[in-house]
C-alpha cells in the first residue's frame, strides 16, 4: 500500500482555464465582474439600470446565465450593448468553460467593461472562478438580514456587497444595520453599498465604484506595459 | 447542489493519481474542504458514495479533512482559526483581520495498492 500525495486544486481544469481568462482580460485592459446573488435580488435589473447610465459608445459587454431562456438577454440587449445568454440547461453555476466559450464569438478588444451574472443562488457560483476581478453579492432587502450569515462563503469572497430594492424598506422588516454587521462578521472591511433602481438612490455610489474599478484596472494594465 | 460535479471531479482527479502507478488499485482518496468552501461535506459524501456504488471504484475509501476558517490579525500579524465567521485577534482583540484560510478545495492525496 501506498500514499500519493497529489496537493492538487479539486477543480484544478476550471481553475487553469479562468487563471488563462484572468490574463487575456489583463492584457486586454478588461475589468471583468461576476454579480452573484439568491434568484429575485435584482441582478438584471441592476445592470439594465447600469447599462442605460452608459454612453453608447462605451465598450461594454455582459454575459448573462440561467438554467433555460433568453429572457435576461433579451432585456438588457435593448441597451445596445453587446449581451449573450449562458443557459446551462440544469446546472447551477457558470463555470470557467462557458465563459471562454461565450466569448469566443466576441472580439475583446471591443470590450472593456464584462459584466457577468450568474446564475440566481448564492452556494454553488462560490466555488467556480470565471477570472473576474471581483465578485458583487447582491443581497435584497426583502430576504433575510442574516442571509450573510446562512451563505457566509460567497459573502467572505466578494469585494463588494450591494444591499438592493432599499426603497421597500419601509413596508418589510429588514434591519439594514444588522445586514451590515452581519456582512462583515463574515467579511472584516467588505464595502457595502445600499440602493434602489426603483428610485435611484444609491446608483451614483454603484457608478463611482465602477468607474473606480475600471480606472484601477486600466492604470494597472498600462503599468504592467511599461 | 454542485456536489455531483465536485465528486466527479474528485474521482477522476483520484483514477488519474492511480494509473499513473502501472497495474496499482485505488483504494483510498483524500480531500481537504473548507468550512468557507462552499461546498457541504455530507452532500458531497453522499454524492461520492452516489458516484462509485457499483461501479470498481465501490469500496474506495473517501476521507474529508475539514479546514478551519484562518484569519490573520492585520495590527498583530497574529494568525489564528475561528468558527465560519471573523472573530477579533485572540492577541491582541483586534477586529482588523483578513481571511487567509477556509476556502479549500484540494485533492490532498490518493492511497493505491501496489502488485
Amino acid at each position: 500500500m501506498s500514499t500519493i500525495s497529489v496537493e492538487n486544486k479539486v477543480l484544478s481544469e476550471n481553475q487553469r482555464i479562468a487563471a488563462a481568462l484572468r490574463s487575456r482580460f489583463e492584457e486586454q485592459q478588461i475589468l471583468c465582474l461576476n454579480l452573484i446573488s439568491s434568484p429575485g435580488s435584482g441582478k438584471t435589473t441592476l445592470l439594465e439600470q447600469t447599462l442605460s447610465r452608459f454612453r453608447p459608445e462605451e465598450k461594454v459587454a455582459v454575459l448573462t446565465g440561467d438554467l433555460q431562456t433568453e429572457n435576461d438577454a433579451r432585456r438588457l440587449a435593448r441597451y445596445g450593448f453587446p449581451v449573450q445568454q449562458i443557459t446551462t440547461g440544469g446546472v447551477c453555476h457558470l463555470d470557467g468553460r462557458m465563459i471562454e466559450r461565450a466569448l469566443s464569438l466576441w472580439s475583446l478588444s471591443d470590450i472593456d467593461l464584462l459584466l457577468i451574472e450568474n446564475v440566481g443562488n448564492l452556494v454553488c457560483p462560490s466555488s467556480y472562478d470565471l477570472g473576474e476581478e471581483a465578485k458583487i453579492v447582491l443581497l435584497s432587502v426583502t430576504e433575510g438580514e442574516d442571509k450573510p450569515l446562512k451563505y457566509p462563503s460567497i459573502f467572505a469572497k466578494s469585494e463588494l456587497v450591494v444591499l438592493t430594492k432599499i426603497d421597500l424598506l419601509p413596508y418589510v422588516p429588514f434591519d439594514l444595520a444588522q445586514a451590515r454587521a452581519n456582512a462583515r462578521l463574515v467579511h472584516p472591511g467588505v464595502e457595502i453599498i445600499e440602493l434602489s433602481c426603483t428610485t435611484g438612490e444609491g446608483m451614483d455610489e454603484w457608478s463611482s465604484w465602477l468607474s473606480f474599478r475600471r480606472k484601477a484596472a486600466m492604470q494597472r494594465a498600462s503599468a504592467a506595459l511599461v | 447542489m454542485h456536489e455531483i460535479g465536485i465528486a466527479n471531479a474528485i474521482i477522476e482527479a483520484g483514477q488519474i493519481e492511480a494509473a499513473r502507478r502501472a497495474g496499482s488499485r485505488l483504494v483510498r482518496i483524500g480531500v481537504r474542504v473548507g468550512t468557507l468552501s462552499g461546498v457541504d461535506n455530507d452532500a458531497l459524501r453522499f454524492a461520492f458514495t452516489a458516484l462509485t456504488q457499483g461501479t470498481d471504484l465501490d469500496a474506495v475509501d473517501f476521507e474529508i479533512q475539514t479546514c478551519l476558517r484562518r484569519n490573520r490579525c492585520l495590527d498583530c500579524n497574529r494568525e489564528f482559526e475561528s468558527g465560519v465567521y471573523s472573530e477579533p485577534c485572540p492577541g491582541c482583540a483586534s477586529q482588523q483581520t483578513k481571511l487567509v484560510g477556509g476556502e479549500e478545495l484540494d485533492l490532498a492525496y490518493v492511497e493505491v495498492e501496489e502488485p
